[in-house]
């Protein structure tokens, strides 16, 4: 084995660990100087109308107070382009939560004082913030998020429906989920003359500078955008949020250094969530349990600020052979807040509905669930036709249900107990596209022996500062610790967010590219280096994103173990289990977190996280950390993240699919077909809390109605 | 900013004057509610008067076996102590069955009882709240109501008391201690929290300037048998869904001595006294726990979607009941 070998896929530990761990790594709000002023936004409490009066006196009457900013004194900015950042720039007011105003002050405690003392007066309008799937006003998008046709469609899928040997027809329900990473939105902006520089939570600084630059009519090269460490974000930091604008708006308008750090409670109306969706899934089979039809069609909401649909019927383009296959959305634009980017957007709300729709037609057909799934595998990619580039659910199928111990498993509902608690287990299948953009990179070999490698990749939490520097380590056939590297600063160049699991194909990459040219270069090279050292660049710029011949995705397989308290409705998970095939592991140890911390987030999806819309008051009513459940230490038990050996010439240098987001995709399913394998009952709609599993238990035990009895 | 005098009492009756002496004052204990009511906005006090670091932190063993737990001794401090789970269950479990290690490590038992509903219409004060603003409405009777009351509620308000430990004290006999202008007194723990009626403002009993000093646990409870027992969205870190704690005393194959609070169905912790009485001098079966359940539930009046807790509060109920008398008696 050689030394580079060994450095890519090493469980190498994170480069900024001890920073973090002693408090050292600063985020967002951390970036302080003499003068820093604080600012807290003041969110509408109408759920449609329009601002007529907003009267700042008493919050400027405040000690600390600096400035009140409102639509009615806030400078007019470019046409971002994105809606939901045009902050302060008219009366409207699209739904609760939206920002009405800004309170900046010298302290935190000040501004939200003044934010609190603000008196804004209302003209509303009647709100409708209750989706249906019946709903009047939904309409056929022209495309879904990620560009994809809202509606595809082969052969005859109802025909072929109405004349399968075994139907399976069911709705399932996911309701609105939160992102909540551990670190609200911030940004911190200061202006040097006509030069802004901003330390934000971003997953990527370029698209916060190019739209600042937009919005504030400034060439890009005078914003500088830097996010060193950041608190998560789960997508809802993939683009700018309000809280940039604001900070860049208010530092302008005071002169001053401002941090905004948006309160928790308001998140959810104003950095995107994922959408309720809305599913009914129709599956035709024939006696030998292959499918002859697949039809996912969901219903889900948008705002009336921007479109955003959730994409959760592509999957289905993707997972399974049938000669018949409709996929659908429908969209309807309600007085909500508007939804986007959640953990595998598409995947994650879809392959909840069709693996347990599969789960359905497997008890049907009498076919166990693996092997359903093994029977329906495709030649190619259903809905495009193209040949996978590698595609080995199978193999984690296999693989999965070996660790688990699938085979020992009675297949019968309801046919394992210990004392009041029903225990079943159950499998679904995940996937999760491959992605990549193009990037710069640039690495310098020094005269010291060192190397620096600089690209502006964002490291939200990932580990993704580690991994580059192993891509480059590999690639220059250097021990690891001689590389450095930078990352998360928009003035190195061009790069695109930590999102869609893309972010190490896209950075490593442009990394791999440059690190390989300067390794030829230093090959070519005799005697000292110059004191600048030795620099090669890569922009991967129309390679990168090339089109591929191939269908790209990882794929995964979960199986989880759940027990079903009869007395309470109380469902926890005992064990949690995926394998996934994302082709090559690039660090085991990251790679291991990356898994985890979705089959966490997933375990959440089905047990514990709910959001409810509020149909009076038009917003979201669990808006903290303790009424939004997501998972304690105590709910997520034995949890197990494998991967299989996969070579994939059709990706990228370094052999990889991403990894950020599959982990999540198949968790809910598998739960959820656990406790029908615990309960013999059916739920199709998330999550799975006592009130509605006890609910069913009941109705289940005394089916003539004796409820409460 | 929002500004407001603090006072640091070195002793029950300074903290009394100091209360009594700066109007729209407010205790601070542990703090693990009333800052974050503060930060919201829904608590705006003048004056806090810290009574933390008063020496009332100690679980003492009285002469005639009653225990005394200081209004101050912090709520893992008393889960923990070894008089507490030997001699009534029921609280320790009540105790850790709440909030989360770190929010127990700093709540204090005068504190826990004190803490208000975590209804989210109250704790939004860009919202109507009888119980925050009285005369504003109730936000929660068309809006979302899973987690409220389906005891005792009236039209002003449908919240629920979030404690669980206040649930194990009522069905325990114990007393909340006070001190006040007036001197000492104590009340009932089953007793200390109101029913909303028409003053959904007004959480309990206690007195304006009253301090909790203590809550004594009577002998007559000690060392029975004691279970409590709570339904949560999550394992942790989650308010009831409901709840119950039970005392059982059998003697001679009938129950002597039944106390069963339920927890999460009422403004305040739910004494279930009708199933007590009429289970005292019952033979402990299994029909006779359900007619006795039965009885104090058929009260319950559900709201549009809770309707599930009376289902789970009886099982839970059964649950208990059934574990705490011994196998062959049911």
């Amino acid at each position: 084995m050689t030394a580079t070998d060994a450095v890519l896929g090493a469980p190498v530990e994170r480069r900024e660990g001890r920073e973090k761990v002693t408090g050292t790594a600063r985020y967002a709000a951390e970036f302080d100087a003499p003068g820093r002023a604080q600012a807290w936004p003041v969110p509408a409490t109408v759920a449609r109308g329009r601002v007529t009066g907003v009267d700042s006196a008493p919050a400027l009457a405040l000690p600390g107070v600096l400035a009140v900013l409102t639509h009615e004194n806030a400078s007019r900015l470019g046409e971002p382009d994105d809606p939901t950042l045009a902050v302060l720039q008219g009366p409207h007011v699209p739904h609760r939560g939206w920002f009405v105003g800004l309170v900046v002050a010298e302290t935190l405690e000040a501004a939200r004082a003044g934010a609190a003392a603000v008196r804004v007066t209302y003209e509303t309008e009647p709100h409708d913030v209750t989706l249906t799937a019946s709903h009047p006003g939904a309409y056929v998008p022209e495309s879904a998020n990620g560009g994809f046709a809202a509606v595809t469609k082969h052969g005859d899928p109802d025909g072929a429906l109405a004349s399968s040997a075994t139907r399976v027809d069911v709705a399932y329900s996911v309701p609105p989920l939160h992102n909540h990473p551990m670190e609200p939105h911030t940004s911190t902006a200061h202006w040097d003359g006509d030069r802004l520089t901003v330390h934000s939570s971003s997953q990527g600084t370029t698209a916060v500078q190019k739209e600042l630059a937009r919005m504030f009519g400034l060439p890009e090269d005078r914003i500088t955008v830097r996010a060193e460490h950041v608190g998560g974000g789960f997508g809802s930091k993939g683009t700018p949020r309000p809280e940039v604008v604001l900070a860049a708006m208010a530092a302008r308008e005071t002169g001053r250094r401002v941090t905004v750090a948006l309160p928790r409670r308001y998140l959810p109306a104003v950095v995107g969530h994922r959408a309720p969706t809305l599913h009914r899934l129709r599956l035709g089979a024939d006696t030998d349990g292959r499918l002859t039809s697949l039809v996912h069609e969901v219903t889900t909401h948008t705002s009336r600020v921007k479109e955003f649909v959730e994409q959760a019927a592509v999957p289905a383009r993707v997972m399974y052979g049938t000669p018949a296959l409709r996929t659908a959305h429908r969209v309807a634009a309600l007085d909500v807040p508007t939804p986007s980017w959640m953990r595998a957007p598409g995947e994650c709300p879809g392959m909840y509905a069709l693996e347990s729709a599969m789960d359905e037609l497997a008890a049907e057909l009498g076919v166990d669930p693996v092997e359903l799934r093994i029977r329906n595998e495709p030649e190619t990619e259903p809905d495009s036709g193209k040949p996978f580039s590698s595609r080995h659910l199978v193999e984690c199928l296999r693989e999965g249900a070996r660790r688990f111990g699938w085979e020992d498993r009675d297949p019968r509902p309801r046919s394992r107990t210990d004392g009041p608690l029903l225990i079943g287990s159950g499998v679904a299948s995940a996937t999760y596209p491959v992605l990549v953009s193009p990037c710069v990179a640039a690495a310098r070999a020094l005269p010291d022996g060192g190397f620096l490698v600089r690209v502006n990749a964002t490291d939200i939490g990932t580990g993704a500062r580690t991994v580059l520097a192993q891509v480059a380590a590999d690639a220059l056939g250097a021990p690891l610790d001689r590389v450095r590297i930078e990352v998360a600063d928009s003035g190195i160049g061009f790069a695109p967010m930590a999102g869609g699991s893309s972010g190490t194909a896209s950075w490593g990459s442009a990394v791999h590219e440059a690190c390989a040219r300067l390794a030829g270069r230093l090959a070519e090279h005799s005697g000292p280096l110059p004191d600048e050292g030795i620099t090669a660049e890569a922009d991967t710029s129309g390679t990168a994103d090339a089109e591929s011949p191939y269908a790209r995705h990882a794929f995964g397989a979960h199986f989880a173990e759940v027990t079903v308290d009869t007395v309470s409705g109380e469902v926890r998970v005992r064990r949690l289990l995926g394998v996934f095939a994302a082709g090559r592991i690039l660090n085991a140890r990251t790679a291991r977190s990356q898994f985890i911390g979705g089959l966490t987030m997933g375990l959440g999806m089905a047990l514990t996280e709910d959001s409810t819309m509020d149909p009076v008051f038009g917003d979201f009513v669990e808006r903290d950390l303790a009424s939004y459940h997501v998972p304690a230490h105590a709910d997520v038990a034995n949890l197990e993240a494998h991967w299989v050996d996969e070579q994939d010439a059709h990706l990228n240098p370094m052999g990889s699919k991403g990894i950020g987001e599959i982990g999540i995709v198949g968790s809910a399913a598998a739960v959820g077909n656990a406790v029908h394998h615990a309960t013999g009952i059916r739920f199709r709609e998330l999550p799975l809390t006592p009130d509605r599993v006890l609910t069913a238990l009941l109705e289940h035990e005394h089916p003539a109605g004796m409820l409460g009895v | 900013m929002r500004s407001f005098a603090y006072v640091r009492a070195g002793s029950v009756e300074e903290a009394t004057d100091a209360y009594a002496s700066h109007p729209g004052a407010r205790y601070l204990g542990g703090g693990t509610n009333l800052v974050d009511l503060m930060k919201l906005g829904v608590e705006t006090p003048a004056a806090l008067v810290d009574v933390s670091r008063l020496p009332l932190d100690t679980v003492e063993e009285l002469p005639d076996g009653a225990l005394r737990a200081g209004a101050m001794v912090r709520n893992s401090d008393l889960a923990a102590h070894p008089a507490v789970r030997d001699r009534y269950p029921a609280l320790s479990q009540a105790l850790l069955a709440g909030a989360s290690g770190q929010l127990r490590n700093a709540a204090t038992t005068g504190g826990n009882l004190l803490q208000r509903t975590r209804c989210p219409y109250f704790q939004d004060v860009s919202k109507p709240c009888n119980k925050r603003e009285p005369g504003t409405g109730c936000g929660a009777l068309e809006g979302l109501h899973r987690d409220h009351a389906v005891l005792g509620h009236s039209d002003q308000c449908i919240a629920t008391h979030p404690s669980d430990m206040a649930v194990a004290l009522a069905a325990l006999d114990a007393r909340v201690e006070l001190h006040g202008p007036e001197g000492g007194r104590s009340v009932p723990a089953a007793d200390f929290h109101r029913l909303p009626g028409m003053h959904p403002e007004r959480d309990t009993e206690i007195h304006p300037g009253e301090l909790i000093t203590g809550v004594l646990l009577p002998a007559a409870t000690a060392g029975l048998p004691s279970a409590y027992r709570k339904a949560r969205d999550r394992a942790s870190y989650a308010f009831a869904l409901a709840s119950v704690a039970v005392v059982l005393h059998l003697s001679d194959g009938v129950v002597e001595r039944a106390g069963i609070a339920f927890g999460a169905l009422a403004h305040r912790p739910w004494r279930a006294r009708r199933a007590e009485d009429a289970l005292v001098g019952a033979a402990p079966t299994t029909a006779a726990f359900e007619h006795a359940v039965d009885l104090e539930l058929a009260a319950a009046e559900p709201l549009r979607d809770n309707a599930y807790k009376v289902p789970l509060a009886r099982r839970l109920a059964l649950d208990v009941l059934g574990r705490l008398a011994p196998p062959a008696t049911t």
